[in-house]
Protein backbone atom coordinates (compact mmCIF):
# COMPACT_ATOMS: atom_id res chain seq x y z
CA UNK A 1 0.00 0.00 0.00
CA UNK A 2 1.27 3.34 -0.80
CA UNK A 3 1.09 6.14 1.68
CA UNK A 4 0.75 8.83 -1.55
CA UNK A 5 -2.49 6.71 -2.55
CA UNK A 6 -3.68 6.70 1.14
CA UNK A 7 -3.77 10.33 1.65
CA UNK A 8 -7.02 11.63 -0.28
CA UNK A 9 -6.37 14.23 -2.73
CA UNK A 10 -6.38 17.52 -1.35
CA UNK A 11 -7.16 16.39 2.30
CA UNK A 12 -3.66 17.88 3.45
CA UNK A 13 -4.53 20.88 6.07
CA UNK A 14 -0.95 22.40 6.35
CA UNK A 15 -2.18 25.18 8.83
CA UNK A 16 -4.76 23.37 11.13
CA UNK A 17 -6.77 26.11 12.75
CA UNK A 18 -7.54 24.83 16.10
CA UNK A 19 -4.99 23.79 18.59
CA UNK A 20 -7.74 21.45 20.33
CA UNK A 21 -7.70 18.21 19.57
CA UNK A 22 -11.79 17.93 18.80
CA UNK A 23 -11.89 20.57 16.62
CA UNK A 24 -8.63 19.42 14.59
CA UNK A 25 -10.79 16.23 13.91
CA UNK A 26 -13.86 18.38 12.74
CA UNK A 27 -11.12 19.99 10.46
CA UNK A 28 -9.67 16.84 8.82
CA UNK A 29 -13.29 15.31 8.46
CA UNK A 30 -14.16 17.96 6.63
CA UNK A 31 -11.12 17.94 4.74
CA UNK A 32 -11.98 14.32 3.87
CA UNK A 33 -15.74 15.26 2.83
CA UNK A 34 -14.29 18.13 0.61
CA UNK A 35 -12.43 15.33 -1.01
CA UNK A 36 -15.39 13.12 -1.68
CA UNK A 37 -13.49 10.34 0.62
CA UNK A 38 -16.43 10.81 2.87
CA UNK A 39 -20.27 11.69 2.37
CA UNK A 40 -21.43 15.16 4.03
CA UNK A 41 -24.25 13.22 5.53
CA UNK A 42 -21.54 11.06 7.38
CA UNK A 43 -20.17 14.06 8.99
CA UNK A 44 -21.79 13.85 12.69
CA UNK A 45 -21.38 10.48 13.00
CA UNK A 46 -17.57 10.19 11.57
CA UNK A 47 -16.81 13.04 14.12
CA UNK A 48 -18.64 11.32 16.98
CA UNK A 49 -17.28 7.73 16.32
CA UNK A 50 -13.55 9.05 15.99
CA UNK A 51 -13.29 11.18 19.29
CA UNK A 52 -15.27 8.17 20.92
CA UNK A 53 -12.47 6.35 19.79
CA UNK A 54 -10.11 8.66 20.85
CA UNK A 55 -11.73 9.16 24.68
CA UNK A 56 -10.96 5.19 24.99
CA UNK A 57 -7.50 5.15 24.44
CA UNK A 58 -5.37 8.21 22.85
CA UNK A 59 -3.70 7.90 19.57
CA UNK A 60 -1.54 10.24 19.96
CA UNK A 61 1.38 7.82 20.20
CA UNK A 62 4.16 10.32 21.11
CA UNK A 63 6.97 11.92 19.31
CA UNK A 64 4.26 14.69 18.25
CA UNK A 65 2.19 12.50 15.95
CA UNK A 66 -1.47 11.48 16.22
CA UNK A 67 -3.13 8.86 14.17
CA UNK A 68 -7.27 8.98 14.91
CA UNK A 69 -9.19 6.48 12.68
CA UNK A 70 -12.38 5.23 12.49
CA UNK A 71 -14.15 2.57 10.79
CA UNK A 72 -17.58 3.21 9.13
CA UNK A 73 -19.98 1.30 7.10
CA UNK A 74 -20.71 4.38 4.82
CA UNK A 75 -16.72 4.29 3.66
CA UNK A 76 -15.98 2.80 0.53
CA UNK A 77 -12.11 2.68 0.27
CA UNK A 78 -9.48 4.05 2.50
CA UNK A 79 -8.51 7.19 2.76
CA UNK A 80 -6.89 9.01 4.77
CA UNK A 81 -6.18 13.26 5.81
CA UNK A 82 -3.16 15.38 6.96
CA UNK A 83 -3.15 18.03 9.42
CA UNK A 84 -0.27 19.77 10.33
CA UNK A 85 0.28 22.45 13.26
CA UNK A 86 2.66 24.57 13.92
CA UNK A 87 1.70 26.19 17.47
CA UNK A 88 0.95 22.51 18.26
CA UNK A 89 -2.24 20.49 19.01
CA UNK A 90 -3.35 19.58 23.03
CA UNK A 91 -3.89 15.72 22.24
CA UNK A 92 -3.91 13.75 25.63
CA UNK A 93 -0.52 12.17 23.78
CA UNK A 94 1.43 9.53 25.81
CA UNK A 95 4.33 11.67 26.23
CA UNK A 96 1.98 14.44 27.08
CA UNK A 97 3.39 16.42 24.71
CA UNK A 98 1.45 18.68 21.52
CA UNK A 99 1.02 16.57 18.31
CA UNK A 100 2.25 18.32 15.25
CA UNK A 101 1.13 16.17 12.40
CA UNK A 102 -1.98 13.89 12.32
CA UNK A 103 -3.42 11.33 10.26
CA UNK A 104 -6.87 10.94 10.55
CA UNK A 105 -7.59 7.53 8.65
CA UNK A 106 -11.56 6.39 7.64
CA UNK A 107 -11.62 2.67 6.80
CA UNK A 108 -14.44 0.23 5.66
CA UNK A 109 -16.05 -1.82 8.43
CA UNK A 110 -15.14 -5.13 7.46
CA UNK A 111 -12.08 -4.93 5.95
CA UNK A 112 -9.51 -4.97 8.99
CA UNK A 113 -7.10 -6.43 6.78
CA UNK A 114 -6.33 -3.57 4.60
CA UNK A 115 -6.78 -1.39 7.91
CA UNK A 116 -3.83 -3.07 9.47
CA UNK A 117 -1.88 -2.66 6.13
CA UNK A 118 -2.56 1.39 5.91
CA UNK A 119 -1.76 1.88 9.70
CA UNK A 120 1.67 -0.39 9.00
CA UNK A 121 2.47 2.26 6.22
CA UNK A 122 1.65 5.13 8.30
CA UNK A 123 3.84 4.13 11.18
CA UNK A 124 6.19 2.88 9.40
CA UNK A 125 7.12 6.59 7.76
CA UNK A 126 6.30 7.90 11.23
CA UNK A 127 8.49 5.82 13.45
CA UNK A 128 11.26 7.73 10.81
CA UNK A 129 12.71 11.06 12.26
CA UNK A 130 13.52 12.18 9.09
CA UNK A 131 9.83 11.67 7.89
CA UNK A 132 8.08 13.59 10.56
CA UNK A 133 10.72 16.27 10.66
CA UNK A 134 10.18 17.18 6.78
CA UNK A 135 6.10 16.77 7.02
CA UNK A 136 6.66 19.32 9.79
CA UNK A 137 8.45 21.75 7.95
CA UNK A 138 6.24 20.91 4.93
CA UNK A 139 4.21 24.89 4.06
CA UNK A 140 1.65 23.52 1.22
CA UNK A 141 -0.09 20.38 0.07
CA UNK A 142 2.35 20.31 -3.01
CA UNK A 143 5.04 20.00 -0.75
CA UNK A 144 3.34 17.45 1.42
CA UNK A 145 2.59 15.66 -1.81
CA UNK A 146 6.22 15.32 -2.63
CA UNK A 147 7.64 13.57 0.74
CA UNK A 148 4.94 11.35 -0.02
CA UNK A 149 6.25 10.54 -2.68
CA UNK A 150 9.84 10.34 -1.81
CA UNK A 151 8.89 8.37 1.18
CA UNK A 152 6.94 5.42 -1.31
CA UNK A 153 9.91 5.00 -2.80
CA UNK A 154 12.18 4.82 -0.26
CA UNK A 155 14.14 7.93 -0.55
CA UNK A 156 14.45 8.84 3.09
CA UNK A 157 16.94 7.70 5.56
CA UNK A 158 15.53 6.61 9.03
CA UNK B 1 19.03 -12.31 34.26
CA UNK B 2 16.78 -14.67 32.06
CA UNK B 3 15.26 -15.53 29.30
CA UNK B 4 11.82 -16.63 27.59
CA UNK B 5 10.21 -16.90 24.73
CA UNK B 6 6.28 -18.34 23.29
CA UNK B 7 4.54 -18.69 19.89
CA UNK B 8 1.46 -16.99 19.67
CA UNK B 9 -1.52 -16.54 17.13
CA UNK B 10 -3.28 -13.55 16.98
CA UNK B 11 -7.15 -14.94 17.07
CA UNK B 12 -9.51 -11.80 17.43
CA UNK B 13 -11.02 -10.85 14.42
CA UNK B 14 -9.36 -7.58 14.03
CA UNK B 15 -5.85 -8.50 14.29
CA UNK B 16 -3.24 -6.63 15.89
CA UNK B 17 -5.11 -2.81 15.16
CA UNK B 18 -4.11 0.15 17.72
CA UNK B 19 -6.25 -1.09 20.95
CA UNK B 20 -4.99 -4.48 21.26
CA UNK B 21 -1.52 -3.18 20.15
CA UNK B 22 -1.74 -0.28 23.18
CA UNK B 23 -2.67 -3.00 25.32
CA UNK B 24 0.46 -5.12 24.31
CA UNK B 25 2.86 -2.59 24.91
CA UNK B 26 1.16 -1.58 28.33
CA UNK B 27 1.83 -5.09 29.67
CA UNK B 28 5.18 -5.19 28.36
CA UNK B 29 6.04 -1.93 30.19
CA UNK B 30 5.02 -3.17 33.42
CA UNK B 31 8.31 -5.41 33.13
CA UNK B 32 11.64 -4.47 33.60
CA UNK B 33 13.20 -6.91 30.98
CA UNK B 34 13.69 -6.32 27.34
CA UNK B 35 10.76 -7.78 25.27
CA UNK B 36 10.80 -8.12 21.57
CA UNK B 37 8.01 -9.77 18.73
CA UNK B 38 9.01 -11.49 15.62
CA UNK B 39 6.86 -12.03 12.66
CA UNK B 40 8.85 -13.60 10.25
CA UNK B 41 12.29 -12.05 9.38
CA UNK B 42 10.97 -8.98 11.13
CA UNK B 43 11.56 -7.92 14.84
CA UNK B 44 10.20 -5.05 16.73
CA UNK B 45 10.38 -3.35 20.32
CA UNK B 46 7.32 -4.73 22.31
CA UNK B 47 7.77 -1.77 24.09
CA UNK B 48 7.07 0.83 21.21
CA UNK B 49 3.32 0.94 19.55
CA UNK B 50 4.69 2.83 17.10
CA UNK B 51 6.83 -0.38 16.04
CA UNK B 52 3.95 -2.81 17.16
CA UNK B 53 2.13 -1.61 14.53
CA UNK B 54 4.28 -2.07 11.91
CA UNK B 55 3.63 -5.86 12.36
CA UNK B 56 0.12 -5.97 10.68
CA UNK B 57 -0.47 -8.57 11.95
CA UNK B 58 -3.86 -9.97 11.10
CA UNK B 59 -6.30 -12.67 11.90
CA UNK B 60 -3.94 -15.85 12.31
CA UNK B 61 -0.63 -14.82 12.38
CA UNK B 62 2.30 -16.28 14.00
CA UNK B 63 4.16 -14.14 15.97
CA UNK B 64 7.35 -14.91 18.45
CA UNK B 65 7.46 -12.88 21.56
CA UNK B 66 10.94 -12.64 23.64
CA UNK B 67 11.57 -11.53 26.48
CA UNK B 68 15.57 -10.90 27.60
CA UNK B 69 16.48 -9.97 31.86
CA UNK B 70 14.28 -9.47 35.00
CA UNK B 71 11.03 -11.27 34.91
CA UNK B 72 11.41 -12.67 31.44
CA UNK B 73 9.49 -15.35 32.03
CA UNK B 74 6.38 -13.83 33.81
CA UNK B 75 6.18 -11.33 31.33
CA UNK B 76 6.49 -13.73 28.46
CA UNK B 77 3.63 -15.89 30.34
CA UNK B 78 1.42 -12.80 30.81
CA UNK B 79 1.70 -11.24 27.25
CA UNK B 80 1.29 -14.34 25.89
CA UNK B 81 -1.94 -14.98 28.04
CA UNK B 82 -2.98 -11.40 25.85
CA UNK B 83 -3.08 -12.34 22.77
CA UNK B 84 -4.05 -16.01 23.76
CA UNK B 85 -7.45 -14.89 24.89
CA UNK B 86 -7.76 -12.47 21.64
CA UNK B 87 -7.28 -9.49 23.80
CA UNK B 88 -11.11 -9.54 25.03
CA UNK B 89 -12.27 -8.90 21.71
CA UNK B 90 -14.27 -11.24 19.21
Amino acid sequence: MKLSELIASGAVVTQLQSQDRDQVIHELIDALIASNAAAPEHRAELIKRVLVRENRGTTGFGRGVAVPHVKHPSVKRMAAAIGLSSAGIEFNSLDKQPVYSVFLLLSPEDRPEEHLLAMEVIFKNLSKETFRRFLRQAGSETEVRSLLDDADTQQLAG
Amino acid sequence: MSNASAKVKIINRLGLHARPAMCFVDVAMQFPCEVSVKRADQTVDGKSIMMMMLLAATQGTELDIVCEGDQAEEACTALKKLVDTGFDED
